[in-house]
């Protein structure tokens, strides 16, 4: 195999563009008070909440296919109706995600510099982390509501499931309202220091607890 | 776009103090020492254990002294119980599979050396990564619990098996507390794991420095991502079946026990429970996990033989899909443990299949090896010895693969040594000798000195030699119908066995005495060692062109950039006979590439 060695060539950099940055690097600065920020495309968080979200769809798938077997593998299935406080709770998991949107895109205004007030990003992200919560204590209400049924984990396997996944679910969420504290907090320090990936990153999340509860609750509603 | 003050302000600083340094470190190098470290741990611990395993199948009377300071009740006198014999078995292969054969050759390997291949400071998600090794280490410290607690470990065996493993301690000694904490351990390691996989994933579609395209990263590297895709998939499947484990001890839900089940004269009181469901989710994990142990030590096994070889292998791209399909594959495989249990015979065919498919890319990997080192000059140092004897092992290992993928062959051969041969020669010591090839390897590069060359060469003989003396008459034990996980064999078929398994217990004695030859050079070459170059291999790939040991950003604050592929070896007119990845100069090479 014959080659030969030439001179210094240039880097093709039109077919490797540059994505050399450490992901996440700060875009919010701040310069006697006022605060700027550029734009951050931050790709490493983003490909990092994707792969997070891919390994929690497969936990869930694995205990959809769980519960399909279980159901199929015997004749106990007791079948209950679902607390109608769950389709609140839906409501209220679906509306934090439109404030939290709405949060979202006042942070890109105001790093664009377009509003100048702080305080109404903080307003709907404040909202947002209410009805987080507002939505685990109604998980918590739809548990008791099945306690006083008699109910319990291990009654039947249909309740089992159902706690499994509510709790599994809530636990997430958890997570989610600690994402979204990390972001308030970021915000209202004296001088901000939230990044937009890290925005965008805790949105993904919250916004597919969102989906996967949808889809949680059909799944119970069909098969409970 | 770029706020270069904010880029500046934000430019990392080295810790200070023991404990940000060495202890809580987010730098991926430490932390891929800190991976070895355990995995170096776990596999003598694992090690023991498998001696006290074949001392008792050997002698089975025999008083192994100490055993009884461990457990009273399971090894009076130093004669181990029947049950503690499974006990030591479970945790033997638990041990061994998770903690030494998914850490060392993905979390150890891949954490220090990944970033650097792909030309980044670190990975990144530094937290992250620091925390999925303390959520493993703390997996780990679970595991060993359970060997402490009043009844001992499970005895279900690694794969803990249901009805068996979800019954509680009426089924036997370990199976109450012990198991729980076997499955809790493992339930975190999934956590601690799926941690790892975030950052490989991003760390090799986004980190990569300018010039850095993905057909560009060697090969480890792509190993390495492969691994992490399935790492993601695989464990999010087994902290839910473990998590449905747990329940079923201590809820008393009924996930894996079935109704009517009568154990030591009483009736239990689960009901409706599907026991192979485990087996389902269990296999669905367990497959891929072989390949999550596998698919590195591929990668590195690659990477060393090009290097030593001086030239590239016959396809680079092949290797690529090959591994790509091997991923892919692995899901729709796993019934293939499953194929005696009971489902429905038809899916035998299902599965059958695709394992006998699977078998191409991992033969088109042996053969491009084999065909690449043909003709080759290929250097021989200690590292392509292990390198050359992975591909040995691999291939005795995985053509009884072959047999076991029939079904009609693998009802005789199911639950037998055949198996346990099987999967030892093939994922075991093959992957085994991968982490050793890496280790020496890139141990210049890490400490910056010289493992020991004729040490080496010895350690290497004897574990070659020695691994075939312990695994290959595994395959003859199970033609003739010795059944695997017993403790003793005293049926009439496997009687006149003995001698056999006496001859393997003295092979695996001495060989596991060997190891000792490799952790004296290890510990020695690390504090006294002949200090090493640079680039004392004449690599090409980005972790030669840093400093040995490596700076804390690895890259001194100025990232490279990389202006070839990988492997550019046998250049006329180089100063050498290679171009390393980062060098301005540009070839003109015959076969197109750049």
């Amino acid at each position: 195999m014959t080659t030969t060695v030439h001179e210094r060539q240039q880097p093709d950099s039109a077919r490797y563009p540059a994505q050399a940055d450490f992901g996440g690097h700060g875009n919010v600065t701040s310069e006697s008070g006022s605060w700027r920020a550029v734009e951050d495309r931050s790709p490493a968080s983003r490909t990092g909440i994707w792969v997070g979200l891919a390994a929690i769809t497969m936990t869930f798938a694995a205990f959809t296919s769980a519960m399909v077997v279980r159901q199929g593998s015997s004749t106990d299935w007791r079948h209950f109706a679902l607390p109608s406080v769950l389709y609140l709770n839906t409501a209220i998991l679906l509306t934090s995600s439109v404030t939290l949107e709405l949060a979202r895109q006042r942070v890109r205004w105001l790093a664009r510099g377009l509003q100048p007030r702080c305080a109404i990003p903080l307003l709907w992200l404040y909202v947002t982390l209410g009805l987080g919560w507002l939505f685990v204590v109604g998980q918590y209400a739809a548990w008791l509501k099945l306690r006083s049924e008699g109910l319990y984990l291990a009654t039947s396997p249909s309740s089992s499931f159902f706690y499994l996944f509510t709790a599994i679910h809530a636990i997430h969420v958890l997570g989610g309202l600690a994402g979204l504290m990390v972001v308030v907090w970021r915000f209202s320090r004296p001088v901000p220091t939230l990044r937009l990936s890290t925005v965008s990153t805790v949105s993904y999340y919250w916004h597919f607890m969102d989906l996967l509860w949808v889809y949680l609750l059909f799944l119970l509603w069909t098969r409970i | 776009m770029h706020d270069k003050s904010a880029h500046a302000a934000r430019h990392r600083v080295p810790p200070t103090g023991f404990i940000r340094k060495y202890i809580f470190s987010t730098d991926h190098k430490v932390i891929g020492e800190q991976y070895y470290g355990l995995a170096l741990a776990a596999v003598f611990i694992g090690m023991v254990l498998s001696w006290i395993m074949r001392i008792h199948l050997a002698w089975p009377a025999a008083a192994i002294p100490g055993m009884q300071l461990l457990f009273k009740n399971g090894a009076p006198g130093g004669v181990l119980t029947p049950e503690y014999y499974l006990q030591l078995m479970t945790m033997h292969g638990t041990i061994m599979v998770f903690f030494v054969l998914t850490t060392a050759p993905l979390a150890g390997f891949g954490n220090y050396f990944l970033p650097i291949q792909v030309g980044a400071e670190d990975m990144p998600f530094p937290r992250l990564n620091m925390l999925s090794f303390w959520v493993t280490f703390g997996a780990f410290l679970v595991a060993i619990a359970a060997f402490f607690v009043p009844q001992g470990p499970p005895l279900s065996g690694w794969t803990a098996y249901a009805p068996l493993s979800a019954l509680g301690e009426v089924a036997g000694p370990g199976q109450g507390t012990g198991q729980v904490l076997w499955a809790v351990s493992i339930a975190i390691f999934c956590v601690g794991q799926l941690l790892g996989t975030l950052n490989f994933i991003s760390a090799t579609l986004d980190m990569r420095c300018q010039g850095m395209g993905l057909m560009r990263l060697p090969l480890t590297v792509w190993a390495w991502f492969i691994t992490a895709c399935i790492s993601l998939t695989a464990f999010a499947v087994l902290m839910p079946a473990c998590i449905l484990l747990v329940l079923d001890h201590v809820a008393g839900t009924s996930f894996f026990v079935p109704s009517n089940l009568v154990v030591n004269d009483q009736l239990q009181p689960h009901a409706g429970g599907s026991t192979l469901l485990w087996q389902h989710l269990f296999w669905f994990f367990g497959h891929p996990e072989v390949y999550i142990a596998i698919v590195p030590a591929m990668g590195i096994v690659s990477h060393v033989l090009i290097t030593n070889m001086r030239r590239p292998l016959l396809s680079h791209k092949a290797i690529i899909y090959s591994m790509v399909a091997i991923a892919f594959l692995s899901y729709m495989v796993y019934g293939h443990h499953m194929f005696v249990s009971g489902m429905n015979p038809y899916s035998s065919i299902a599965f059958s299949l695709p394992t006998l498919a699977i078998t191409i890319p991992s033969t088109i990997m042996v053969l491009i090896w084999i065909g690449s080192l043909y003709g080759s000059k290929l250097r021989i140092n200690t590292a392509s010895l292990f390198a050359l004897g992975f591909i040995s092992m691999f291939v005795s290992g995985g053509i009884t693969g072959f047999f076991l993928a029939q079904p009609s062959l693998d009802i005789m051969l199911h639950a037998t040594y055949f198996v346990v041969g099987h999967f030892h020669l093939v994922m075991a010591v093959a992957a085994l000798f991968g982490i050793f090839a890496g280790t020496y390897f890139w141990f210049p590069k890490v400490t910056g000195r010289m493992m020991n060359e004729t040490l080496g060469k010895v350690h290497f003989w004897f574990t070659f030699v020695g691994a075939y003396c312990i695994f290959m008459p595994f395959h003859y034990l199970g033609m003739a119908g010795n059944v695997r996980r017993y403790q003793a064999f005293v049926d009439d078929f496997m009687a006149p066995l003995m001698p056999v398994h006496k001859f393997i217990t003295i092979a695996a004695l001495i060989t596991g005495a060997a190891q000792l030859i490799f952790l004296y050079n290890l510990i020695h070459s690390r504090f006294w060692g002949e200090l090493a170059p640079q680039n004392p291999w004449e690599g090409t790939s980005l972790e030669w062109s840093i400093p040995s040991p490596p700076p804390f950003d690895n890259f001194a604050g100025k990232l490279p950039v990389v202006y070839h592929d990988p492997y550019q070896y046998d250049i006329e007119g180089a100063t050498n006979d290679y171009v390393m990845q980062d060098s301005p100069a540009s070839i003109n090479s015959v076969r197109g590439e750049k």
